[in-house]
């Protein structure tokens, strides 16, 4: 007794000691502000990067795409029932106010995230209800069979219910009701960091959560964070240059060689989960401000094909992004079940033979047309088309290029019909799976399918083949079936791929972290290097 | 009297109803919020039960009553953005704006009214020439080269001010101030700079131009005919004459002042209105965009008000009821 | 000067060159012929127009015609050959392969043409309300004035930004990048035009009490050939000042609101557009993108202000 009383006094110490010492504190900047602290009020990059470090999904992404166990430490189909999926939920976590989690927080919180005014229903629409079992086990009943659900589950973050309910944020934000939720600049979680202050667009400042379940199994050596906002690339560029940041998480491709020749920082790379694309109306009888009159080049497959080989996608990262990019034949990333390295082999860079197709299609002197493009989301949009365009021009198609903001630039693309017949298009796959993308970009645009889908292409034949694969228990059949419709739809060239995106973290050399492919960070993963 | 003070606050009020009126019609131009507001999985469906929410889809001149109508009540709507109450967030962006205004027109006025007496009073000197010459620099280049230019400096190279925001600030009630801070002061010095340049550049030519006509006139010949030393000619006498069209400029130019701001505040991250605009401009978020452009055309109805009721006063002239003789 | 006892050689030249002769030989003309400083920006701006005017001629590329791009001659150094096409580079070239002094001659000639431009403009609009307005006067007059007063105190960006925006709204999407210039010059003009009315009010409020004036009406001249023929020539030289002075700002102004993205297309780029797509390589090495244009800009406004403040300091009978 006397001698486990002395062991764990010196372990207390100990760990006393090794919290204590390393006080660091993580000044984080990055282009644009979380939007609010309710965690399922916008489904969006930076307000869900920093609602990791003080919300918890059940399930984690980790860098190499396994799921990482986070507030459910299992989950299973039930062999019984195959439209029901059981999660058996950690015990022992407590909220940030000591509120014991369990599984009433795990079903108020799903049942919130599927509401009409969350942002994150569309990842749960397959759900049919959500019922708690015991006090760490929560059955969610799907439609049909969903065997893939588990994939959508790793950014709905858990909140407390009975925190929810006594401050009166059981809905999310419905902006009719005029007032300020309590959930906008308030929060109560189970994550590694607890919000301190929250003042949008200037700092954002958390504190170290010591009573965190998962201390022990992360560094968590950073003692505070404070996000920082910082608009202006040169200005967020500079800070990082003078040491008042630590971390800055979208360094412009350009300054990346500058940062590397500073011997107190250092840069990591990595491929992000998005792939840019440009799209185009297949289906459409007349392509509008042409001088094809009368007539839709685009909806030609060998035009579409000849456009697609005169475009020099290695030029395009080498010189506009640096290097920073991998070119790439098919729009979908890398990471996803269904990409194969076949379908996203480059096509061979060569202008003779797209004047050559360009001219067997009917279009020996080319055409022209017009290409929408956003100037302010992805990385060197604006410059990715104006490469293209002048590609493009080698080869007798003379685009004329509209390059706008992406708040003009998505409505276009989204409403239906669709404003747009040529544009560029970013896409990024949070489920990891072709479904994802099959649903959202090759669909026949109906229900809640085909939302992004300005080509108007429709496969009534596809749209079912499609609609099978969200049902299929067999996973080798499934598997089988994705790659039957990447082969029919790489052929039909239906959007031209450019590259996948790469990211790069500019930060101070005594951390490191790792670029996930969903851009995201979670500080209790950081370990400081010690001089 | 009373008409012309009634005839004054009737003209500010079409005007700032004018300025809605546009600002209103050109938000279509600037893009969807509902884009904005919704994640990559939204249908359409949702996409048109949330514009349904915020009232976008009633046609324009319904939303336009609606909006003037909640404003008369004191509700300016909801950032779209950060799902805050419009009021509130202007209210907090304020001080920081206002802080970065007034001291760059202190300091515009300070040296501009400085450099000014002494371009006009030692005309032909080698550092009047300079001055001169320099002026016309700051004139020249844009306000965010000046402020990259000096963050690159003073903040990279040489560490001794700290950038970006406010430094540290102390909340005095609702107004919160970097004032009292050694690291909120200093925090200041940059922006303050940058903003006031144009200004002072202005100012400063104007004082020398009015300064060299005040210079000429037979009032001060005859003063220097009487023997009075040359420095109280120029200071007592001459620049007292001049100050009184370069106060009626400075302050009518202070509307520009806060527009100017914009781009300092998006240079060094200043959490002012200006950079509060710019980001709503960029996320569509009407809701904001309208209040400070209202906010804008309110200051400058203010300050032609005020500066109305100085003349009023001034000139006996408009007392009387007759036509203004303007 | 006037009469020097040094007979003027010029003065055996034909009629059509007696204008310029009495130009030259009148104080303005002394006065520019002595300060160097005039000459100098005189020089430098006349040198940069004629630049600007002939860049289809003298520009070694045309850099908006993207067919004539090589992308692999991205980023090249100042004075060294492209990797792709191997054409030198005498200012380097930017992230597309375009030649930076070809683009600046692109650029400066649309900076130019919106300032002259929308100088006109404003001068136009403004000196035929200030005539109206001071002539005529009546409820004309105080409208005027009192729009002007407002408009003298909104800021001129903001002017433009509304006016931009309203454009926006009323051109179809088609045609809008195209009519860019055409919205530009009718924004900053419109921003501009309040200072020349005001002045010239004034003005012609003190040339109506003259002799002339009341002659003129006595003979039966209707009011708008006389403010145009009469009044109008006498009030023409502080207009001038204002004009130079304008011409610098709407230069600058256009720079501002390319910045602020609302400007010029990067297809039909002016020097606020380059400056605004060179600042993004600030930092990373490629400084040729922002320096050149940036000291272009600076030159420009510099020496169309010398000319202005030259102008104003030798129209001033006060100052003599």
């Amino acid at each position: 007794m006397k001698k486990s009383t002395t062991l764990a006094s010196v372990l207390l110490a100990v760990a006393v000691l090794a919290t204590t010492a390393e006080a660091r504190s993580i000044k984080w900047a990055r282009s644009g502000d979380s939007l609010t602290m309710d965690p399922h009020a916008q489904n969006e990059g930076p307000t869900a990067t920093l609602a990791h470090q003080i919300y918890e999904p059940l399930v984690t992404r980790a860098v190499n795409g396994d799921l990482i166990p986070t507030l459910a430490v299992s989950w299973r189909v039930l062999p019984t029932d195959a439209t029901i999926w059981e999660f058996t939920l950690r015990p022992n976590v407590k909220f940030h106010n000591g509120n014991a989690f369990n599984a009433d927080d795990v079903v108020f919180s799903i049942n919130r995230a599927r509401s009409a005014e969350s942002d994150y229903k569309g990842l749960w629409a397959s759900v049919e209800s959500v019922t708690k079992i015991n006090d760490l086990t929560v059955h969610i009943k799907t439609k049909g069979p969903n065997p893939l659900l588990i994939q959508n589950a790793t950014n709905t973050f858990i909140m407390d219910k009975e925190w929810a309910e006594s401050n009166k944020v059981v809905k999310v934000q419905d902006y009719k009701n005029k007032e300020e939720t309590y959930a906008v600049r308030n929060t109560n979680g189970t994550g590694a960091f607890i919000l301190v202050s929250r003042e949008g667009d200037v700092r954002t400042v958390l504190k170290r959560n010591d009573n965190y379940w998962g201390k022990g199994t992360v560094p968590l050596e950073v003692t505070e964070v404070i996000y920082m906002p910082i608009k202006a690339d040169a200005t967020r560029l500079a800070s990082l240059l003078a040491g008042e940041v630590d971390i800055v998480q979208d360094v412009p491709v350009q300054d990346i060689p500058r940062l590397k020749t500073q011997q107190n920082l250092r840069v990591v790379e990595g491929p992000e989960n998005r792939t840019i694309f440009l799209g185009m109306d297949v289906v459409s009888s007349e392509l509008k401000g042409s001088d094809a009159t009368g007539k839709n080049p685009l909806a030609n497959k060998k035009v579409r094909q000849a456009m697609s080989i005169a475009i020099n996608r290695d030029a395009i990262q080498r010189v506009v992004m640096r290097g920073q990019s991998r070119p790439t034949g098919t729009i979908a990333p890398p990471f996803i079940s269904g990409y194969t390295k076949e379908m996203g082999a480059l096509p061979k860079f060569d202008v003779a033979r797209a004047k050559a197709m360009l001219a067997e299609a009917g279009y020996p002197n080319g055409f022209s047309t017009t290409m929408h493009c956003p100037n302010d989301r992805y990385v060197n949009d604006e410059g990715i088309c104006q490469a293209v365009v002048g590609m493009l021009g080698a080869a007798g198609v003379k685009v004329n290029l509209v390059s706008h903001s992406k708040s003009l630039h998505f409505p276009m693309i989204q409403k239906n019909p669709p404003e747009t017949q040529f544009y560029l298009l970013g896409w990024g796959v949070p489920t990891y799976d072709s479904d994802y993308i099959f649903s959202f970009l090759y669909h026949t645009r109906q229900g809640s399918r085909g939302g992004w889908n300005a080509s108007r292409y429709s496969n009534a034949e596809l749209d079912k083949q499609i609609q099978s694969l969200a049902e299929e228990t067999d996973l080798a059949k499934r598997g089988a079936s994705v790659a039957a419709i990447w082969k029919l739809l790489q052929d039909e060239t239906i959007y031209i791929p450019i590259h996948d995106q790469m990211i790069a973290y500019g930060m101070k050399n005594d951390i490191t972290v790792p670029v996930h492919p969903d851009n995201t960070i979670w500080i209790k993963n950081i370990a400081v290097r010690r001089p | 009297m009373l008409a012309y003070i009634f005839r004054s606050v009737v003209h500010g009020v079409l005007v700032m109803l004018a300025v809605a009126f546009i600002a209103f019609s050109m938000f279509r131009f600037v893009g969807d919020p509902v884009s904005n507001m919704t994640g990559q999985e939204a249908t359409l469906q949702d996409r048109a039960e949330l514009r349904e929410r915020l009232g976008l889809d009633q046609p324009f001149p319904l939303q336009f009553l609606n909006y003037i109508g909640s404003m008369l009540q004191g509700d300016f709507g909801m950032s779209y953005r950060q799902a805050r109450p419009v009021a509130a967030l202007l209210a907090e962006r304020l001080p920081a704006t206002l802080e970065l205004a007034i001291l760059s027109a202190l300091l515009a006025a300070i040296v501009g009214v400085a450099l000014g007496v002494y371009t006009a009073t030692r005309r032909d000197g080698w550092l009047s020439h300079l001055i001169m010459s320099l002026s016309l620099v700051g004139v020249s280049l844009p306000t965010f080269l000046i402020g990259i230019g000096l963050i690159y400096i003073f903040g990279v190279q040489l560490q001794w001010l700290p950038f970006p925001g406010r430094g540290d600030v102390v909340k005095l009630g609702w107004w919160s101030t970097g004032l009292l801070t050694d690291r909120g002061r200093l925090a200041l010095v940059m922006p303050v700079i940058t903003l006031s340049l144009f200004q002072m550049t202005l100012i400063m030519r104007l004082v020398r131009a009015e300064m060299l006509e005040a210079m000429r006139t037979d009032y001060i010949r005859f003063a220097r005919a009487r023997g009075l030393p040359e420095s109280r000619v120029q200071y007592r006498h001459a620049l007292r004459n001049t100050m009184i069209p370069v106060v009626t400029i400075t302050g009518l130019q202070f509307g520009s002042v806060i527009a100017f701001a914009i781009v300092t505040e998006t240079v060094f991250q200043w959490p002012g209105l200006g950079a509060l605009f710019v980001n709503a401009v960029q996320y569509a978020d009407f809701p904001v965009m309208a209040t400070y452009l209202m906010f804008v055309a309110l200051v400058f109805v203010v300050v032609n008000l005020l500066t109305d009721f100085v003349y009023l006063a001034l000139d006996p002239r408009l007392r009387g009821g007759s036509r203004v003789p303007k | 000067m006037k009469d020097s006892p040094v007979a003027n050689p010029l003065a055996a030249a034909p009629v059509y060159s007696s204008a310029l002769v009495r130009a030259w030989d009148s104080d303005l003309g002394w006065s520019f012929r002595s300060s160097p400083v005039a000459i100098v920006s005189a020089t430098v701006a006349l040198l940069m127009i004629l630049a600007t005017l002939a860049a289809p001629l003298i520009a070694p590329q045309n850099p908006f015609d993207s067919a004539t791009l090589n992308l692999m001659d991205g980023f090249t150094r100042p004075g060294e050959s492209g990797i792709g096409s191997q054409r030198v580079f005498p200012l380097g070239s930017d992230e597309q392969g375009r030649d930076v002094l070809s683009a600046i001659l692109f650029g400066s000639r649309t900076s130019l043409i919106i300032g002259f431009v929308s100088v006109l403009f404003s001068m136009g609009l403004g000196v035929f309300l200030g005539l109206v307005a001071g002539y005529i006067g009546g409820h004309a007059g105080v409208l005027i004035m009192r729009v002007a007063d407002v408009q003298l105190s909104f800021p001129a960006i903001l002017v433009a930004l509304l006016v931009f925006g309203v454009a926006r709204g009323l051109i179809p999407p088609a045609v809008q990048e195209k009519m860019t210039l055409l919205v530009m010059i009718v924004a900053i003009g419109l921003s501009n035009w309040a200072q020349y009315a005001r002045t010239v009010r004034a003005l012609t409020l003190v040339e109506k009490s003259k002799d002339y004036v009341a002659a003129a009406q006595l003979i039966g001249i209707s009011p708008i050939p006389l403010m145009l023929r009469h009044i109008l020539p006498n009030v023409l030289g502080p207009v001038l000042v204002i004009a130079t002075i304008n011409l610098a700002l709407a230069i600058l102004e256009e720079a501002t609101l390319s910045f602020l993205g609302v400007g010029m297309p990067l297809t039909q780029p002016s020097l606020g557009t380059l400056i605004r797509f060179g600042q993004q390589f600030l930092f990373s090495g490629e400084w040729w993108i922002l320096f050149f244009p940036a000291t272009t800009l600076v030159i420009l406004a510099l020496a169309i202000n010398l000319l202005g403040d030259w102008l104003r300091d030798a129209l001033n009978p006060k100052l003599q």
